[in-house]
Protein backbone atom coordinates (compact mmCIF):
# COMPACT_ATOMS: atom_id res chain seq x y z
CA UNK A 1 0.00 0.00 0.00
CA UNK A 2 2.71 2.46 0.80
CA UNK A 3 4.38 1.40 -1.98
CA UNK A 4 1.37 2.55 -4.27
CA UNK A 5 1.11 5.65 -2.25
CA UNK A 6 4.67 6.69 -3.19
CA UNK A 7 4.88 5.98 -6.92
CA UNK A 8 1.68 7.56 -7.46
CA UNK A 9 3.07 10.55 -5.55
CA UNK A 10 6.13 10.08 -7.81
CA UNK A 11 3.88 9.91 -10.85
CA UNK A 12 2.27 13.13 -10.07
CA UNK A 13 5.68 15.14 -9.62
CA UNK A 14 6.63 14.19 -12.51
CA UNK A 15 3.72 15.14 -14.59
CA UNK A 16 4.06 18.29 -12.75
CA UNK A 17 7.75 18.68 -13.88
CA UNK A 18 6.94 18.81 -17.23
CA UNK A 19 5.65 21.92 -17.33
CA UNK A 20 9.28 23.89 -16.56
CA UNK A 21 10.67 22.50 -19.68
CA UNK A 22 14.25 21.41 -19.39
CA UNK A 23 16.66 24.12 -21.21
CA UNK A 24 18.28 21.83 -24.60
CA UNK A 25 21.76 23.34 -24.90
CA UNK A 26 21.64 25.92 -27.91
CA UNK A 27 24.70 24.87 -29.12
CA UNK A 28 23.56 21.05 -29.22
CA UNK A 29 20.41 22.24 -31.57
CA UNK A 30 20.98 22.12 -35.68
CA UNK A 31 20.19 25.47 -37.01
CA UNK A 32 18.96 26.17 -40.68
CA UNK A 33 20.96 29.20 -41.95
CA UNK A 34 18.18 31.26 -42.13
CA UNK A 35 18.01 30.64 -37.93
CA UNK A 36 21.40 31.06 -37.38
CA UNK A 37 21.65 34.59 -39.39
CA UNK A 38 18.45 35.48 -37.34
CA UNK A 39 20.85 34.41 -34.32
CA UNK A 40 24.12 36.30 -35.09
CA UNK A 41 22.13 39.66 -35.71
CA UNK A 42 21.01 39.71 -32.13
CA UNK A 43 24.16 37.91 -30.73
CA UNK A 44 26.41 40.76 -32.33
CA UNK A 45 29.42 39.20 -32.50
CA UNK A 46 29.17 38.37 -28.49
CA UNK A 47 29.09 34.58 -27.07
CA UNK A 48 25.87 33.76 -25.07
CA UNK A 49 25.73 32.12 -21.87
CA UNK A 50 23.63 28.79 -21.28
CA UNK A 51 22.30 29.88 -18.01
CA UNK A 52 19.70 32.15 -16.46
CA UNK A 53 16.75 31.55 -18.27
CA UNK A 54 13.77 29.54 -17.22
CA UNK A 55 11.34 28.08 -19.59
CA UNK A 56 7.76 27.33 -18.71
CA UNK A 57 5.82 25.95 -21.68
CA UNK A 58 3.58 22.56 -22.66
CA UNK A 59 5.97 20.07 -23.56
CA UNK A 60 3.23 18.76 -25.66
CA UNK A 61 1.26 21.68 -27.52
CA UNK A 62 -1.97 20.40 -28.73
CA UNK A 63 -2.84 23.54 -30.83
CA UNK A 64 0.60 24.77 -32.20
CA UNK A 65 -1.11 27.92 -33.33
CA UNK A 66 -1.55 29.00 -29.52
CA UNK A 67 1.32 28.06 -27.27
CA UNK A 68 1.17 29.31 -24.48
CA UNK A 69 5.08 30.79 -23.26
CA UNK A 70 6.15 31.61 -19.89
CA UNK A 71 9.99 32.94 -19.33
CA UNK A 72 11.86 33.90 -16.75
CA UNK A 73 15.50 35.73 -16.46
CA UNK A 74 16.97 35.84 -13.36
CA UNK A 75 17.78 39.76 -12.67
CA UNK A 76 17.29 42.01 -9.82
CA UNK A 77 15.68 44.59 -13.04
CA UNK A 78 17.05 47.74 -11.34
CA UNK A 79 18.63 50.61 -13.42
CA UNK A 80 22.31 49.44 -13.21
CA UNK A 81 21.34 45.76 -13.67
CA UNK A 82 18.09 44.82 -15.92
CA UNK A 83 17.41 42.44 -19.05
CA UNK A 84 16.96 45.19 -21.81
CA UNK A 85 15.42 42.51 -24.38
CA UNK A 86 14.41 38.68 -24.39
CA UNK A 87 14.17 37.58 -28.29
CA UNK A 88 11.95 34.47 -29.08
CA UNK A 89 13.31 32.47 -32.04
CA UNK A 90 11.53 29.16 -33.90
CA UNK A 91 14.10 26.58 -35.45
CA UNK A 92 11.29 24.62 -37.47
CA UNK A 93 8.83 27.23 -38.61
CA UNK A 94 8.76 29.38 -42.23
CA UNK A 95 10.28 32.39 -40.35
CA UNK A 96 13.00 32.03 -37.26
CA UNK A 97 11.17 35.48 -35.74
CA UNK A 98 8.60 34.97 -33.21
CA UNK A 99 8.83 38.05 -31.30
CA UNK A 100 11.37 40.35 -29.03
CA UNK A 101 10.28 41.76 -25.96
CA UNK A 102 11.91 45.18 -24.67
CA UNK A 103 12.16 45.37 -20.76
CA UNK A 104 12.94 48.47 -18.32
CA UNK A 105 13.52 49.12 -14.74
CA UNK A 106 9.74 49.68 -14.40
CA UNK A 107 9.21 46.05 -14.59
CA UNK A 108 9.37 44.41 -10.76
CA UNK A 109 11.28 41.11 -12.38
CA UNK A 110 11.89 39.83 -16.00
CA UNK A 111 9.24 37.59 -16.26
CA UNK A 112 7.02 37.70 -19.36
CA UNK A 113 3.51 35.46 -20.84
CA UNK A 114 2.47 35.45 -24.47
CA UNK A 115 1.33 32.77 -26.68
CA UNK A 116 3.34 31.84 -30.11
CA UNK A 117 2.98 29.88 -32.68
CA UNK A 118 4.77 26.45 -33.91
CA UNK A 119 4.00 24.91 -36.92
CA UNK A 120 5.76 21.15 -36.17
CA UNK A 121 7.78 20.12 -33.00
CA UNK A 122 10.71 21.99 -32.74
CA UNK A 123 13.23 23.47 -30.54
CA UNK A 124 12.99 27.43 -30.22
CA UNK A 125 15.29 29.50 -28.77
CA UNK A 126 15.34 32.38 -26.16
CA UNK A 127 17.64 35.27 -25.75
CA UNK A 128 18.21 37.84 -23.08
CA UNK A 129 20.43 40.50 -23.74
CA UNK A 130 21.44 42.63 -20.31
CA UNK A 131 21.89 45.93 -19.00
CA UNK A 132 25.93 45.15 -19.33
CA UNK A 133 26.01 43.72 -22.46
CA UNK A 134 26.01 39.81 -21.80
CA UNK A 135 23.32 37.76 -23.86
CA UNK A 136 22.20 34.50 -22.06
CA UNK A 137 20.35 31.81 -23.78
CA UNK A 138 18.21 28.91 -23.14
CA UNK A 139 16.39 26.39 -25.77
CA UNK A 140 13.22 24.08 -25.56
CA UNK A 141 11.86 21.69 -26.85
CA UNK A 142 8.05 21.44 -27.81
CA UNK A 143 6.14 18.78 -29.40
CA UNK A 144 2.93 19.88 -31.01
CA UNK A 145 -0.05 17.93 -31.71
CA UNK A 146 -1.97 20.34 -34.44
CA UNK A 147 0.73 22.70 -36.40
CA UNK A 148 0.27 26.09 -36.01
CA UNK A 149 1.53 27.97 -39.16
CA UNK A 150 -1.44 27.68 -41.42
CA UNK A 151 -2.27 31.51 -41.34
CA UNK B 1 -11.49 45.71 -50.94
CA UNK B 2 -12.91 45.26 -47.38
CA UNK B 3 -12.87 47.69 -44.12
CA UNK B 4 -10.40 46.63 -42.12
CA UNK B 5 -10.96 45.04 -38.95
CA UNK B 6 -10.40 47.42 -36.14
CA UNK B 7 -9.45 45.08 -32.99
CA UNK B 8 -10.41 45.94 -29.41
CA UNK B 9 -7.99 46.11 -26.97
CA UNK B 10 -8.51 44.50 -23.81
CA UNK B 11 -6.07 45.20 -20.24
CA UNK B 12 -6.67 44.20 -16.45
CA UNK B 13 -4.67 45.73 -13.56
CA UNK B 14 -5.33 46.62 -10.41
CA UNK B 15 -7.18 50.93 -10.38
CA UNK B 16 -5.05 51.50 -7.18
CA UNK B 17 -2.26 50.19 -5.22
CA UNK B 18 0.19 50.73 -2.58
CA UNK B 19 3.54 52.79 -2.98
CA UNK B 20 6.01 50.33 -4.13
CA UNK B 21 3.60 47.55 -4.73
CA UNK B 22 3.91 44.56 -7.77
CA UNK B 23 1.55 45.70 -10.39
CA UNK B 24 0.43 42.39 -12.60
CA UNK B 25 -1.13 43.26 -16.30
CA UNK B 26 -2.54 41.78 -18.71
CA UNK B 27 -3.28 42.41 -21.85
CA UNK B 28 -5.23 41.05 -24.85
CA UNK B 29 -6.28 42.50 -28.55
CA UNK B 30 -8.48 40.40 -30.88
CA UNK B 31 -6.63 39.89 -33.89
CA UNK B 32 -6.08 37.48 -36.42
CA UNK B 33 -2.36 38.20 -36.95
CA UNK B 34 -1.93 36.71 -40.94
CA UNK B 35 1.40 36.20 -41.88
CA UNK B 36 0.35 35.27 -45.78
CA UNK B 37 2.82 32.68 -44.99
CA UNK B 38 1.22 29.32 -46.27
CA UNK B 39 -2.50 31.36 -47.12
CA UNK B 40 -4.26 33.46 -49.60
CA UNK B 41 -5.02 35.90 -47.33
CA UNK B 42 -3.24 38.95 -47.74
CA UNK B 43 -0.92 39.70 -44.67
CA UNK B 44 -2.74 41.31 -41.69
CA UNK B 45 -0.10 42.00 -38.70
CA UNK B 46 0.16 44.22 -35.97
CA UNK B 47 4.00 45.16 -35.73
CA UNK B 48 4.16 46.28 -32.15
CA UNK B 49 2.69 46.21 -28.79
CA UNK B 50 4.16 48.90 -26.67
CA UNK B 51 2.85 49.50 -22.49
CA UNK B 52 3.88 53.02 -21.26
CA UNK B 53 3.54 54.85 -17.88
CA UNK B 54 3.25 58.77 -17.65
CA UNK B 55 4.83 59.01 -20.66
CA UNK B 56 7.81 56.28 -20.56
CA UNK B 57 7.72 53.39 -22.02
CA UNK B 58 7.69 50.30 -19.40
CA UNK B 59 7.41 47.56 -21.82
CA UNK B 60 7.02 46.93 -25.78
CA UNK B 61 7.06 43.48 -28.22
CA UNK B 62 7.84 43.85 -31.66
CA UNK B 63 5.74 41.01 -33.13
CA UNK B 64 7.08 38.58 -36.00
CA UNK B 65 5.08 35.97 -37.66
CA UNK B 66 5.55 33.42 -34.48
CA UNK B 67 3.41 35.32 -32.72
CA UNK B 68 0.19 33.91 -32.09
CA UNK B 69 -3.15 35.37 -32.98
CA UNK B 70 -5.25 37.21 -30.50
CA UNK B 71 -1.94 38.19 -29.20
CA UNK B 72 -1.59 38.40 -25.17
CA UNK B 73 0.73 39.35 -23.14
CA UNK B 74 1.35 39.25 -18.74
CA UNK B 75 3.97 41.37 -17.16
CA UNK B 76 4.44 43.18 -13.75
CA UNK B 77 5.18 46.80 -12.69
CA UNK B 78 5.92 48.43 -9.82
CA UNK B 79 3.59 51.20 -8.48
CA UNK B 80 6.00 53.92 -7.64
CA UNK B 81 3.35 56.99 -8.17
CA UNK B 82 0.04 57.37 -9.62
CA UNK B 83 -0.26 57.97 -13.08
CA UNK B 84 -1.87 56.77 -16.21
CA UNK B 85 -1.12 53.62 -18.31
CA UNK B 86 -1.19 53.78 -22.48
CA UNK B 87 -1.24 50.65 -23.82
CA UNK B 88 -0.65 50.56 -27.99
CA UNK B 89 -0.80 48.36 -30.36
CA UNK B 90 0.55 49.22 -34.24
CA UNK B 91 -0.12 48.11 -37.25
CA UNK B 92 2.10 46.72 -39.67
CA UNK B 93 -0.41 49.54 -41.82
CA UNK B 94 0.57 52.73 -39.64
CA UNK B 95 -2.89 51.78 -37.87
CA UNK B 96 -2.75 52.04 -33.72
CA UNK B 97 -5.27 51.13 -31.74
CA UNK B 98 -4.75 52.03 -28.18
CA UNK B 99 -6.23 52.04 -24.31
CA UNK B 100 -5.96 53.91 -21.46
CA UNK B 101 -6.35 52.92 -17.26
CA UNK B 102 -5.35 55.05 -14.45
CA UNK B 103 -3.68 53.76 -11.20
CA UNK B 104 -4.24 55.54 -7.67
CA UNK B 105 -1.68 54.73 -4.91
CA UNK B 106 -3.02 55.11 -1.62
Amino acid sequence: MTLLRRTFIKGAAGTAALLVLLPVPVSATTLNPDVAAALDDILDGRTAQETGIEIDAPTVAENGAQVPLTIRVDSPMTAEDHVTAIHILATQNPAPGIGSFHLTPHLTRAEVFTRIRLAEAQEFLVLAELSDGRVLQAAARANVSLGGCAT
Amino acid sequence: MSTPHTPTPRVRLPRSARDGDEIEVRTLIDHPMITAVSSSDPRDMLARFEASFNGETVIAYDFRNGSAANPTFTFFVRAAAPGDFVFTWTHEDGRSFSTEQSVRIG
